[in-house]
């Protein structure tokens, strides 16, 4: 090539990547205020599982509190905990976290505890179980997950946290008995933490703007 | 492009030159989601609408483009219109849009598209250009539907289901046939016996057709001379 052509190649690469940058930024801009609209949408219907039968008043998304790790919440990530209020007054948490002890992979849960410590809803967001298998303690796919609404820590007391095959009080699932099990051992160490700082949760209200330091 | 040239191109993109049956191009993205109808639908009609798309921009811009950067260029265009309509699955059809997840971005990747532009909208005029991707692209999205629908069948007795990540409306359960069904056919293995399945009957079709032809051929020879 000679100079010129190589000039000529580079001035068309850079009109072409102009306008291509120009038209994914058009589409962002059309498009912006929907996705916003749509994640948040997302992350409400999400929490729906666990706030049924609920009163609340409170903007639960708006909530949320960050518990980084090291935490003894499951999970070695950071967790995320919304809360939930009726007149000020505490109603329950939803914990967001994951069992890490799946069978393929770590379970993202959404556990939703009242405050007198009874599991509200126990809910599958995120897994990659095998289907057909592990994948039936979805919500859409079968029941599973709504056994564990009313239980507490008393109710079964924490050795009867386990599925039937263990001695357990809970069911399992015909053919996949590790992700029953990583769910069950994740809400009861959940219930266990909240059982243990459940104050501390709520108290965090106060500092709401500066809640990730206020976490630290 | 004349009527009938049209007809013949819908022909190969559907039959003689189906991106996945004969080209066996595009394989990753069709072997991995095809587990349901849907996935099989959303995906297929993304990756039609890129096509159309980047066949008409390379096509428009063929006069100005050396031979020796119109690679880069391509995946440029590619790149940007795909960033495009996975922004626009996002604002229209969130459900959809998290069960196909990666397989959207990746839609860059799918080779079915660069060939296209590299083979046919790089030496022909837009509207021709235009045909090719959508001809093409049905090929192929009917491909993905038709793997997804088998796969769906035979892995959850089901036919159609989560259409609603569709219309975003109530949940749709589809036509359910039967509760649970045959795993492996939802496994990554289903997807590669449903595509030899798939590739064989395309095969075992052709055949009978061209011995249909032979056989035919000689009979209508003899007939003026009986």
């Amino acid at each position: 090539m000679t100079d010129s052509a190589v000039i000529k190649s580079g001035v068309t690469l850079a009109v072409i990547a102009a306008l291509c940058t120009a038209m994914v930024a058009l589409t962002y801009r059309f498009t912006e205020q929907r996705i916003a609209a749509n994640e948040q949408a997302w992350l409400e219907r999400s929490l729906q599982p666990a706030l049924s039968g609920l009163f609340y008043d409170s903007g639960v998304t708006e909530s949320q509190l960050i518990v980084p790790p090291p935490h003894e919440l499951p999970g070695s990530e950071a967790a995320i905990v919304y809360r939930v209020y009726a007149e000020a007054a505490p109603v329950a948490a939803l914990f967001v976290v994951s069992a890490r002890d799946g069978y393929a992979g770590p379970i993202r849960l959404l556990i939703g505890i009242e405050v007198g410590g009874v599991v509200t809803g126990v809910h599958v967001l995120d897994h990659s179980e095998t289907p057909g298998l592990g994948d039936r303690v979805e919500t859409s796919k079968s029941d599973w997950a709504q056994q564990f609404n009313g239980h507490s820590l008393t109710n079964p007391d924490p050795a009867g946290w386990r599925i039937k095959r263990d001695g357990g009080q809970f069911d399992q699932l015909t053919g996949a008995s590790v992700t029953p099990r990583a769910i069950i051992k994740a809400t009861r160490d959940t219930l266990l933490y909240f059982s243990t700082h459940s104050d501390q949760i709520f108290a965090e209200v106060v500092a709401e703007t500066d809640e990730g330091e206020q976490a630290q | 492009m004349t009527s009938s040239g049209i007809i013949e191109r819908f022909k190969a993109g559907l039959w003689h030159e189906n991106p996945g049956l004969v080209q066996l191009l595009g394989l990753c993205p069709l072997l991995a989601v095809t587990t349901n109808f849907v996935n099989g639908l959303g995906l297929g009609v993304a990756t039609l609408g890129v096509l159309m798309a980047s066949n008409a921009l390379v096509s428009a811009t063929r006069r100005w483009i050396r031979a020796e950067i119109r690679i880069p260029i391509y995946v440029l265009i590619i790149a940007s219109l795909v960033t495009c309509i996975e922004l626009m699955f996002k604002a229209w059809f969130p459900a959809l849009d998290r069960s196909l997840g990666i397989f959207i971005p990746l839609i860059v990747t799918n080779c079915a598209i660069v060939a296209r532009a590299e083979v046919y909208a790089s030496r022909n005029p837009v509207g021709a250009s235009i045909v090719d991707g959508l001809v093409m692209g049905t090929g192929f999205a009917m491909l993905l539907m038709c793997i997804g629908a088998f796969r769906e069948l035979l892995g959850q007795g089901s036919l159609f289901s989560q259409l609603d990540m569709l219309t975003g409306g109530e949940p749709i359960r589809g036509i359910v046939i039967t509760d649970g069904g045959w795993l492996l056919a939802i496994l990554p293995p289903g997807a590669f016996f449903s595509l030899a399945l798939a590739i064989a009957a395309k095969n075992a079709v052709d055949r009978r057709r061209r011995e249909k032809r032979r056989s035919a051929m000689p009979r209508r020879a003899r007939t003026p001379q009986a």
